[in-house]
């Protein structure tokens, strides 16, 4: 559809007509803006966002100093955008679809995956749902509606489309959130994913989280545009910038974004300013590319404090709690990484499984053989050794028994 | 003559690129002020500004469309995919693209000036997504040229060979070695031939073949061998696409046996193009059946890395088992 309003000189839109407003509920010291109206929160729920909160920033904070041990290969913190990603799936659903980009643990750790859990992941051993398979961080839960992360950036975005699409036809009342920086918005899969929803009229919530890093790039090398968010108007897509630190902001928008995408079947894309407080990766250091002192600036615009204070300020929170909080949090941590770092690696017949429905005789073969080689050699591969161990512990039973 | 490591030559050589034509420009993600995630374009912003060198936005398949015309216009872009694995968005770009352009044009137009880096290979935790060899996607592209080095001294010369190359070159580093290779790189500018296989070791029982990280991996594999009494020859292939077979032919023609390794999976991996090849050219000369040693048809694992791989004592097995055939 295009308008038909005609001029006769040469008119150039800058796209400067569009100026997009920041949503915003709560002040920095916990109290409302001016003007504001607290969303409706019952004390359990807002608890529990909290709840989520903390437990991730003790969640990243104690997996950022193991893999500094060297017990973890890798690990990726959500550090300062906590509010963004628990505030949004606070708003949904738990049976909507979630598809992250990498950075959303919160959004687990609200909907009930449990430390135990995330240990099997990040510690790639037999119970990990993946299979050991991917690096760390990179989680799936089927019972959780949280579709397994995936490293390239943007793929997921399209796939939400497509996956909200279903969830449309199928009549169930359920959308997909679909989260991403603002960097890999920059990808093509965003554009392409963006229009589709709009044409077909798919219920996905598109959420951007504009922590204003990729890696090392700042968004201002990113997109010459106002952010993000204008980029619906050239979709027609309904569209709002929210204060991402702002847990109640967060929690309001996205809610009123799920009504339009499952009642009226209206995409929409949020974008949440907020700032990637740690490093990239543990494999980064932004010292090389930004100041400690714009680091310390953000750090004052905590989100988790802000909302602690609102919650003190109401009486539904106390310091006493938030010790014993934390107290229980990090033992928690402590006590589910030792357990998930002593279970063994997954067995040697997992490379093979889930390339195809079920395992192709050419990968049969090829386990077959690696398998001898490493009877043969079974010091040089420590891991795929111990998955034989029990087998060749069988048989010699067997021998024993005159079975074999 | 210093010590380098290949990061070190890499960066090197893009120096004296940009040094010696303006018309060099080095870009892609993080690659900018902060030098490349792996560093391999430190300073080069500083000493040639930021029209030169740059960070683009995070899109792949933009990156490569925007090479191809700035090399369709006569600038030399040197573009940096930041992991192989992330490639793919470029694809059509790479493959309908920068392959075809000469040709559909009746060389009206090319984008010769094109080269493409990107870091590839395992062996560095990095699971499925930060570990793949897409080599043989590209081999399967006429138009394209493919190189991999070794070492930093390979690094170096093959990458200014490839920036002064009159065809698009896609570059593989092999990250695992960016830091852990190190080796005597001469300061001033020198070149080594695309499409000329280096024989890196002369030997009368078996040739060995392979590129890129492999290389180091054979090169262990062989001082077992040699204990076994076997002779091996190893020839390091450099040049993927066009490759050179009359090298590889004429070391296997004297050794009757072949063994190639690649970490890529086997089905459709590079190392069936070169067993097919020398078999039309050595059938007759042939002692045992060419033998592949290569990752297994899955994905890229991260916890039984160490198992997928195609490590010094899988490739001795099947040196032994190729003399012993």
């Amino acid at each position: 559809m295009t308008t038909t309003a005609d001029i006769h000189e040469p008119k150039f839109m800058a796209g400067d007509e569009f100026s997009i407003p920041t949503f915003r509920l709560l002040t920095q010291d916990g109290t409302l803006h001016e003007g504001a109206e607290a969303p409706e929160l019952d004390r359990d729920k807002a608890r529990h966002i909290y709840h989520a909160m903390v437990a991730t920033r003790v969640l990243d904070e104690r997996m950022m100093a193991a893999q500094r041990q060297g017990r973890l290969s890798f690990y990726m913190q959500c550090t300062g955008e906590e509010a963004a990603v628990v505030g949004a799936t606070a708003a949904l659903d738990d049976a909507d679809m979630i598809m992250a980009q990498y950075r959303e643990q919160g959004a687990l750790v609200y909907r009930g995956f449990t430390f135990d859990e995330f240990m099997n992941q990040l510690f790639g051993n037999e119970l990990d749902y993946g299979k050991g398979r991917q690096m760390p961080i990179h989680y799936g839960s089927r019972k959780l509606h949280y579709m397994t992360i995936s490293s390239p950036l943007g793929t997921q975005i399209p796939q939400a489309t497509g996956y909200a699409y279903g969830q449309k036809l199928a009549g169930d009342g359920l959308c997909t959130t679909v989260f991403f920086g603002e960097g890999a918005a920059s990808e093509g899969d965003f554009h392409a994913a963006l229009n589709m929803a709009a044409v077909h009229k798919v219920p996905v919530i598109f959420f951007c989280r504009n922590n204003g890093y990729a890696i090392s790039t700042p968004s201002i090398e990113q997109f010459a545009a106002d952010g993000v968010a204008p980029r619906a108007f050239g979709y027609r897509m309904h569209v709002i910038r929210v204060d991402g630190n702002d847990v109640l902001a967060v929690y309001q928008a996205t809610q009123q974004a799920r009504r339009l995408a499952v009642e009226q079947n209206q995409p929409v894309l949020i974008e949440a300013m907020t700032y990637r407080l740690a490093a990239h990766s543990s494999s980064d250091d932004p010292s090389g590319y930004r100041s400690k002192k714009e680091e310390e600036a953000w750090r004052e615009k905590d989100p988790i404090l802000r909302l602690q204070r609102w919650l003190i300020a109401r009486d539904w929170w106390s310091d006493d709690e938030e010790k014993a909080l934390q107290e229980s949090l990090r033992r928690e941590v402590l006590e589910t990484m030792k357990r998930a770092e002593k279970r063994p690696p997954p067995p040697l017949d997992s490379m093979i499984t889930d390339v195809y429905a079920d395992v192709t005789p050419a990968l049969q073969r090829q386990l077959d053989a690696l398998k001898s080689h490493i009877r043969q050699y079974p010091e040089a591969y420590p891991k795929g050794a111990r998955s034989l161990d029990p087998d060749v512990t069988r048989r010699d039973d067997n021998a024993d028994k005159g079975e074999s | 003559m210093p010590t380098l490591n290949m990061l070190q030559a890499i960066n090197q050589a893009l120096d004296i690129a940009m040094a010696e034509d303006e018309k060099v420009l080095c870009f892609g993600e993080d690659v900018g002020g902060f030098g490349g995630v792996f560093r391999a374009t430190s300073h080069l912003q500083e000493r040639y500004g930021k029209a030169r060198c740059f960070n683009t936005p995070l899109v792949e398949q933009g990156i490569i469309g925007f090479a191809n015309g700035l090399a369709a216009q006569g600038s030399v872009p040197v573009a940096e995919i930041q992991f192989a694995d992330y490639i793919f968005p470029a694809f059509d770009q790479i493959v309908n693209e920068t392959a075809k352009f000469r040709y559909r044009s009746g060389d009206l137009f090319n984008v010769g000036g094109l080269t493409i880096r990107a870091p590839y290979g395992g062996g560095i935790s990095g699971g499925l997504y930060h570990s793949q060899s897409p080599e043989a996607y590209f081999a399967h592209t006429p138009g394209l040229k493919v190189v991999i080095p070794r070492n930093p001294y390979e690094a170096k010369g093959l990458l200014l060979a490839s920036i002064r190359d009159p065809d698009p070159v896609i570059f593989f580093e092999p990250k695992r070695l960016y830091r852990a290779s190190t080796g005597e790189v001469p300061e001033e500018d020198y070149q080594l031939p695309i499409g000329e296989a280096e024989i890196t070791r002369e030997g009368t029982d078996v040739t060995l073949l392979g590129w890129g990280a492999q290389m180091e991996v054979i090169d262990k594999a062989v001082e077992l061998a040699e204990k076994d009494g076997i002779s091996c020859e190893v020839i390091d292939l450099r040049t993927l696409l066009p490759w050179d077979e009359d090298t590889v032919a004429e070391s296997v023609l004297k050794t009757g046996r072949l063994v190639v390794t690649h970490e890529a999976p086997q089905t459709g991996g590079f190392a069936g193009e070169v067993a097919a090849a020398i078999q039309e050219r050595c059938f007759l000369y042939l002692e045992s059946p060419i033998m592949r040693v290569t990752g297994l048809d899955t994905p890229f694992p991260l916890t039984l890395e160490k198992e997928y791989m195609p490590d010094h004592l899988k490739i001795h097995e099947a040196i032994r088992a190729s003399v012993n055939y």
